[in-house]
């Protein structure tokens, strides 16, 4: 087993977190919502792979060919689902934001209401 | 019995979406009372689970994947008795709010109706889900429901802000969850819970399964705004809709704690069985921390949404308090206190409600003597805080005594002063509020500033003079409940004999992998009326009297007091209202902090 892709879901969850902390935008802080999501993509295919295995299509092949495990896909595609759902509302709010308020800067939106 | 499980999730489901659908062509009012019956009915199939419930839990197998030699492949709902509570609360809540908000808003569109619907289906989902990943799923599903009813008010920055911290911070929860899924996951090859729990019960306490339950209860605890991940609850609750507030505050937070619960007496419990002792002393700490944080805000605030946002905070903290007792009764006090405290909630939200509908605001020193001809509001307002505080016999009190003597029989004697502190203060804000707006009582608000409530969603303008039926009468039946809790017949020992049976991780197993029947025996909940506990409760109630009073006799308010007196309970409200800076930012770094912290202290308890 490879410690590649775990790294990579590490690195991209804090770098993702590290962005939603010192960001000075909303647009930008949802696509670095976006990147920490990644991380739980990477973090559920790595689980799931199996060294020489093929996709898990168990059409045409012989039986009890090696093949990654198709549980941890389904999981990936439902948590796209998801991710999508929260980004585009995430996003329509940061819209509005803007159209009321003018700025996108949570920075400028925290002391404006002081 | 069986068909109805999964019911219970479709029916609402569907018809939020046929709701959505058809709502061009029929009235409001159709619609209104079409989503009220469908509430209704959802709440009437969740009684009916629980009652079916209350003998075994019960297993429903979608497609029919039964587990073969006890391996699980399939999907699975389980209905136990205290999850079937749960979802029947949270019904009797949405319905309550779907009630209420008929005449709130001025102009509702057809879409809020829906999302309450979508709402109750993900925390029933939540509640009877055997599935870790479906338990992810309805927990964000209820989630972005709530996402939007919080920012339902897009004309407004405030709830736009609130909504915003809320998704973001929470998002990121999910995302803990999701990593901890996908370790359990790779550990296991199972998502059931049941098999999880019989696959790590025979393996090794590592740092795989410590990271896991780290960053699972990182996730849970954002949830449920426990300290410190509860910054983004206050701006939430104190900027969304009223009616939102009702159910955000009456079970939503509750729900991570749940959650977690469940997971950990699943999967978790057979592993650590040999690490109580710690686990329930990190417990005890982060329960004590956030009920102690929650409480101190919450009487230091004006704003009287804001007051009740953190009083929600308190509440939680007081629950895994009873979660970090470890045992059955302790559960079943906290299930018990749930039920109450999430009710008394629920009702002073929608008091808040009334006086947002009549008087157009909800800040303490605006509304100062402004409401003294609402005399029911003014009563039950005034009741609520006093059941806030537990008085004696309501089931606030009964969810706190049956706590207090758990932790008493453990030896854990400070649980009772804590919980005597964290209601005077809750109470007392309460009463305090009660004694400004409705008496009069108190320094008159000449010199109003500061901190005006921008913040605030102007849900209604207008002052109006009279209180709608349709807001008045749910506000008094579930403060009724609350109150009659302890003397429902069966309440206090079905809830002490749900929590054994929900403890009890072998059973649980057995039920679901192997199909065994594991009967729910009678059982008795720890005596609730005994002097000690009648004095404690006597205790927080003059306590929060007392406290009112004082604010209300001398001081204008802790927070305008700052300036002059520098007293160290005072410099310590003024530190933790500047860490509440409202920004994301800085909620995520807490909260980042929050999970290496917990993430450590896991690691040096059961490593």
């Amino acid at each position: 087993m490879s410690y590649l892709p775990f790294a990579v879901a590490v690195y991209l969850f804090l770098i993702g977190l590290w962005g939603i902390v010192i960001s000075r935008n909303l647009i930008h802080l949802v696509v670095c919502l976006s990147v920490v999501q990644s991380s739980t993509y990477i973090v559920l295919l790595a689980v799931g792979y199996r060294a020489g295995g093929t996709a898990p299509i168990f059409l045409d092949v012989p039986v009890g060919r090696r093949a990654v495990d198709p549980i941890v896909q389904a999981l990936t595609l439902t948590d796209v689902v998801v991710g999508v759902t929260v980004s585009a509302l995430l996003l329509a709010l940061a819209v509005q934001v803007h159209k009321r308020s003018g700025t996108l800067d949570p920075e400028l939106l925290t002391s404006s209401r002081d | 019995m069986d068909p109805l499980i999964p019911l219970t999730v479709a029916v609402p489901l569907l018809a939020a979406a046929l709701l959505a659908a058809f709502s061009p062509f029929v009235t409001r009012r159709v619609i209104e009372l079409s989503s009220i019956a469908v509430a209704a009915a959802v709440t009437a199939m969740c009684l009916l689970l629980l009652s079916g419930a209350s003998e075994a839990p019960l297993v429903y197998w979608f497609g029919g994947h039964m587990p073969r030699d006890g391996l699980a492949l399939g999907i699975a709902f389980v209905v136990d008795p205290l999850g079937a509570a749960l979802a029947a609360f949270a019904g009797v809540l949405v319905t309550a709010t779907l009630v209420y908000s008929w005449r709130y808003f001025d102009a509702v569109g057809v879409l809020f109706h829906s999302l309450l619907l979508i709402f109750l289906a993900g925390i029933i989902g939540l509640a009877i889900s055997g599935d870790l990943f479906n338990i992810f799923v309805f927990l964000e599903l209820l989630s972005v429901a709530a996402f939007a009813l919080t920012g339902y008010k897009i004309e407004e920055t405030g709830p736009l802000q609130g909504a915003l911290n809320f998704g973001v911070t929470n998002t990121v929860g999910a995302f803990f969850v999701l990593w901890g899924i996908a370790l359990l996951y790779g550990r296991t090859g199972a998502l059931n819970l049941a098999q999880m729990g019989e696959t790590l019960a025979g393996g090794p306490v590592d740092s795989l399964v410590v990271t896991a339950i780290a960053l699972l209860a990182t996730g849970f605890f954002i949830k449920a705004a426990i300290v410190p991940f509860h910054f983004w609850l206050a701006d939430t609750y104190a900027t969304a809709p009223l009616p939102v507030c009702i159910l955000l505050g009456g079970v939503v937070s509750e729900l991570g704690l749940f959650a977690f619960a469940r997971v950990y007496w699943t999967v978790f419990d057979g592993a650590l069985a040999s690490s109580h002792e710690e686990l329930r002393i990190l417990l005890l700490a982060a329960g004590a921390l956030t009920a102690v944080v929650g409480a101190v805000m919450s009487f230091a605030q004006r704003h009287l949404q804001r007051m009740l946002a953190f009083s929600v905070i308190a509440h939680a903290g007081l629950l895994l308090v009873g979660l970090g007792l470890m045992s059955p009764a302790g559960l079943a006090g906290a299930a018990v206190y749930l039920l109450a405290g999430g009710l008394v909630k629920a009702s002073l939200f929608m008091c808040l409600g009334i006086l947002q509908h009549r008087l157009g605001g909800v800040d303490e020193l605006r509304l100062h003597g402004r409401a003294r001809h609402m005399i029911f509001t003014g009563t039950l307002f005034l009741v609520g805080g006093l059941v806030l505080a537990g008085i004696p016999p309501a089931g606030t009190y009964a969810g706190k005594a049956l706590l207090e003597e758990e932790a008493n029989l453990l030896g854990l004697s400070w649980v009772t002063p804590l919980f005597v502190l964290v209601s005077c203060l809750t109470g007392g804000a309460v009463l305090r509020a009660a004694g400004k707006v409705f008496m009069g009582w108190g320094p008159p608000p000449g010199h109003s500033g500061g901190e005006e409530d921008a913040q605030v969603g102007q849900e209604t303008t207008v002052e109006r003079d009279r209180t709608p039926a349709v807001m008045f009468v749910p506000a008094l039946v579930l403060l009724t409940a609350a109150i009659i809790i302890p003397f429902v017949p069966g309440l206090l020992g079905g809830s002490e004999a749900a929590a054994v049976a929900f403890a009890d991780r072998p059973a649980y197993a057995g039920s679901v992998l192997l199909g065994t029947r594991h009967p729910i025996t009678e059982a008795r909940a720890h005596e609730w009326t005994v002097p000690t506990e009648l004095i404690a409760g006597a205790a927080s109630v003059i306590g929060a009297v007392a406290l009112a009073a004082f604010t209300l006799r001398r001081a204008p308010l802790p927070q305008k007091a700052l300036g002059k007196a520098r007293t160290g309970a005072e410099r310590v409200v003024g530190g933790l209202t500047k860490l509440h800076s409202r920004h994301i930012g800085d909620y995520t770094a807490w909260l980042t902090m929050g999970a290496a912290l917990l993430g450590g202290a896991l690691a040096a308890a059961l490593l």
